[in-house]
């Protein structure tokens, strides 16, 4: 119908390219052991773990920061590491799911989503666990209400919400009570 | 003599088990397809088309190839050749015309259509490049607007397999014209994506010496498998396809997508190992939920009671193939009416082939026909569910056989009571809370029961462990849980001695996983093999001294509980699997069964209607000033048949009510007719729930033993959650608003803006 008329000139035109990228140095604790790198500036933290240490729990969703999926700890706090330039984390200290806990070791947050059945196809879960990790360390959620609120940054397409809801606060409890 | 004073453990079909695969989910050591560490590997980033019909008229690579790292650039002008026929890339689901294939030539069919694959060795490098390639088109005339499209819409003359067309009774349009309370409208569900939270990726070990092993995100690895095997000219001793885990699908990984393809395509042009992840708008660009149009006439005597159903629906599908669902026979085959017809249409536009996704037909055509049913409940002043009790029809009304079983009475029944339906002030707007208005609706779900042929093989060894085998996949379903769970129950032996592999083209055949099917036909075959393991058991306990079993005739005569054969008639006689093995000699009993219906199933399937209901029971929060809608209860009772793990099962049902919330409130891919292209093709603009729009839900599985329906009397549970969960809170609305909504999803502009 329409469209025909409608052509993309928006188009930036033929960029010329590229001598090689140069390489900058970092040095990064990950899982307490420290890395010492050399990375060109365009590498994320994400697909640094991915795909040059393989360390592959933190997954990709998006890549955009939208979906939480590649949530990790970066100095204790939860971050979407999509997002983060690996070159800007010289000095930090980043836990993945891996650092966590581990098949016959778990985080208490891991038994918790086994228990209570709080993933299906599992891709998500990595993220969710370390928000989980991550927004128990901040102290401000206390309630189911503020629980699901604060966990709205990690998606879930098979849809475990409540069951998530329900494995976090148990650890949440628990803890409160220690 | 073994102690046979202790009871038995038995651990087994209905046993709420945790996912076997739980500890590598949680701890990230579960690998999904792009994520094996394969070495010398090429990344390769798609360059997506920009317009939406026409052809291409130049590419310019040379930025691109300049780019430090880049090994190539594949195009239409130099992929390698394939094959020339359609019937070489038809895949397992056959959908009729002309299979998509990436990269055949300069014809553009959809927007975001892959036109270039950049292959790097580093993934920022591939994808820098992918960004310099520099296409220029042609464009012609171009719609992805449905509403236009319904101009086109036909009633394709070669069907697709899955399809079932209406059968009709009597003479609606005469029954309607004379009804004394009648009820027409036009309903309509927006486009959805899959969007499941793995994005479509392949990993292309390529091994050098003629074979190669391709992790792919997919719903059936065989299938893959053969359509690979078909163009690229492998073998299936070549090629061996892995699917061991797969980030969700809800259907989108039925059909092999693009990106297999070029993966495979890239891989054999360099020689190399490939790897191809789409982005999350490229998930845009492929399968999707069609997009659908339903007129429902419903005519009834003034008490309420139906005298005809007539239903015309069309949905969305491309130029270049016909995709067709089961729409408008739902509401036909599930209420009592002696007049009936349907019509069913599709309607092409310029976009990818539309898709099953969970539910494909039921998730729209029922859903759509409980809103009509709800507002004729209201024209007949009859309380909803009392209006679906006077409807009710104890047969397949549509096909008028009998059903293998149908416990929608029970669903009703305690789905209402745990819900509190009872207590329903029934005027629209009569319930309020604050500022928010309370509403209350229901709506019944159907799906099918289906079994289809499935191998397993099941390896007992003499240390007492299980290891269980089929291709059959797992994409959030708990398949592999529910194969161990039926092993367990077959063979009496706890699940930690029991290990499962599933997802690998080498392992014995089962067909693509999809339309809640999985369960009942691995279970059935897992059953098998696990018996004619029991049989050489049985066989082998002859050998132990004194022959404590001599008694047993067949397997019938003994259980297996705890690791031990123990004689049904006298249960101090029992033998260990282990000393019948150690007493034979042998150190593995190795069995591979194929469950498939026979001929009695299949004339039974011809007789008798297999599938499964629910009753859904929704509660909605309404602030009308804001316009926000609280979906704060939902109780889905589903009544399919027996269940082999309620924990996961339960979790099955909870996805589906949360994608059916999407559908009623949330997801709706928007298109832009003047670019032919979804605009909000990433998850901050298509929306999807989130843990905050999610309150209280409760899953009952009603009672329904149904040894007939299949082998395991398991009727499977992947679809049946979304359908109608979106019609019950479209029905709540209506009651807490007096809001009538019959376009789906209902955003906060429609509710504010009627």
């Amino acid at each position: 119908m329409s469209g025909a008329a409608l052509s993309l000139e928006n188009d930036p035109g033929p960029v010329v390219a590229s001598t090689p990228i140069g390489t900058v140095p970092v040095a990064i604790t990950i899982n307490g052991e420290q890395h010492r790198l050399s990375l060109e500036p365009w590498v994320t933290l994400l697909d640094l773990l991915r795909e040059r240490l393989h360390l592959t729990g933190s997954k990709k969703g998006c890549d955009h920061g939208q979906c939480g999926a590649c949530t990790v700890l970066i100095d204790g706090r939860r971050m979407n590491s999509c997002l983060k330039l690996a070159v800007t984390l010289d000095g930090s200290e980043i836990t993945t799911i891996e650092g966590l806990g581990q098949p016959g070791n778990l985080h208490p947050l891991q038994a918790a989503f086994i228990e209570h059945d709080a993933f299906q196809c599992g891709y998500c879960t990595p993220g969710q666990i370390c928000s989980a990790e991550g927004l128990i360390r901040e102290g401000h959620a206390r309630t189911r209400d503020e629980v699901r609120e604060q966990m709205s940054g990690n998606l879930c397409r098979c849809g475990a919400y409540t069951n998530i809801a329900d494995a976090i606060l148990e650890i949440l409890e628990t803890e409160e009570r220690a | 003599m073994p102690d046979t004073r202790h009871e038995p453990i038995r651990v087994g079909i209905g046993t709420p088990l945790d996912r076997v695969d739980g500890p590598d989910k949680v701890t990230g050591q579960a690998h999904y397809a792009a994520e094996y560490a394969v070495p010398n590997m090429l990344y390769g980033v798609i360059v997506s088309g920009r317009i939406a019909r026409g052809r291409i008229t130049g590419i310019d690579e040379t930025a691109a190839r300049a780019v430090p790292g880049v090994v190539e650039v594949l195009t239409h002008r130099n992929r390698p050749s394939t094959p020339w026929l359609d019937r070489n890339y038809k895949d397992e689901l056959n959908i009729p015309g002309d299979p998509f294939r990436a990269l055949e030539s300069e014809h553009i069919l959809f927007s975001g259509q892959p036109v270039a694959l950049v292959l790097a060795e580093t993934f920022e490098a591939a994808r820098f490049a992918a960004s310099l390639v520099d296409v220029s088109y042609e464009a012609a005339a171009h719609n992805i607007d449905f509403e236009a499209s319904l101009a086109e819409r036909f009633l394709p003359s070669k069907k697709r397999n899955s399809y079932h067309p209406p059968k009709n009774h009597g003479d609606a349009d005469a029954a309607f014209a004379a009804a004394e309370l009648k009820h027409e409208a036009r309903y309509h569900l927006a486009t959805e994506h899959h969007n499941p939270m793995e994005m479509h990726a392949t990993t292309v070990d390529w091994h050098g010496d003629g074979t190669l092993t391709v992790y792919d995100k997919n719903q059936g690895s065989q299938g893959v498998q053969s359509y690979l095997c078909n163009i690229f000219g492998f073998s299936k001793k070549e090629l061996r396809v892995v699917n061991a885990f797969v980030g969700g699908a809800f259907g989108s990984g039925l059909r092999p997508q693009y990106q297999v393809y070029l993966a495979v395509m890239a891989a054999k042009h360099t020689q190399r190992s490939v790897r191809v992840v789409m982005t999350r708008q490229q998930m845009f660009t492929h399968a999707h939920r069609p997009e659908a149009d339903y007129t429902i006439r419903l005519g009834a005597e003034a008490t309420g009671k139906l005298t005809s159903i007539d239903g015309d629906a069309t949905t969305s599908t491309s130029r270049f193939e016909n995709n067709m669902e089961d729409i408008v026979i739902w509401g036909m085959i599930n209420y009592a009416s002696p007049n009936m017809k349907g019509e069913y249409c599709v309607a092409p536009r310029d976009t990818y082939t539309s898709a099953d996704m969970r539910a494909p037909g039921a998730a729209t055509g029922m859903t759509l026909f409980e809103i009509a049913m709800d507002e004729l409940a209201y024209k007949a002043k009859v309380d909803p569910l009392d209006f679906r009790l006077l409807n009710y029809s104890d047969i397949d009304a549509m096909y008028r056989t009998p059903f293998t079983s149908k416990a929608l009475r029970e669903a009703y029944r305690d789905g209402a009571a745990a819900f509190g339906w009872d207590s329903r002030s029934p005027e629209p707007r009569s319930m309020k809370e604050g500022r928010e208005l309370i509403g209350w609706g229901m709506a019944t779900g159907l799906w099918t029961a289906e079994f289809v042929k499935t191998s397993a093989k099941a390896k007992l060894t003499a240390d007492g462990r299980l290891e269980i085998t089929s291709a059959t996949s797992d994409i959030g379903t708990g398949t592999g849980t529910v194969l161990v769970l039926v092993a367990a129950d077959t063979l009496g032996l706890p699940p930690d001695r029991i290990s499962v592999r599933i997802g690998d083209s080498d392992l014995p055949h089962s067909p693509v996983q999809g339309g809640s099917r999985a369960a009942a036909s691995g279970g059935a075959a897992v059953q098998l093999a696990c018996e004619a393991v029991g049989k050489r058991l049985l066989k082998a306990a002859e050998k132990v001294d004194g022959q404590p079993l001599h008694a047993a005739r067949s397997i019938e005569d003994v259980i297996f509980a705890d690791g031990r054969m123990i004689l049904k008639s006298d249960p101090s006689k029992a033998v260990s699997c282990a000393d019948a093995m150690q007493a034979a000699g042998l150190e593995v009993i190795e069995e591979e069964q194929t469950a498939q219906p026979g001929l009695a199933d299949r004339i039974s399937q011809m007789t008798r209607s297999r599938n499964v209901h629910s009753a859904v029971f929704a509660e909605v929060r309404v602030d009308e000033e804001l316009g926000q809608i609280r979906v704060t209860r939902i109780v889905n009772a589903v009544a399919a048949g027996r269940i082999i793990n309620p924990k996961t099962a339960r979790s099955q049902i909870l996805g589906g009510v949360v994608m059916g919330m999407g559908m009623a409130l949330h997801e709706e891919t928007l298109g832009d007719n003047r670019l032919g292209r979804w605009m909000n093709h990433n998850l901050a603009e298509y929306h999807i729930p989130v843990n905050a729009d999610v309150h209280d839900i409760q899953v009952i599985f009603v009672d329904e033993p149904d040894p007939d329906v299949t082998p395991l009397g398991v009727k499977g549970v992947g679809e049946i959650g979304i359908v109608s969960t979106a019609a019950a809170i479209a029905n709540a609305i209506f009651h807490a608003t007096g809001q009538r909504h019959r376009s789906l999803p209902i955003t906060i502009d429609k509710l504010i803006g009627t």
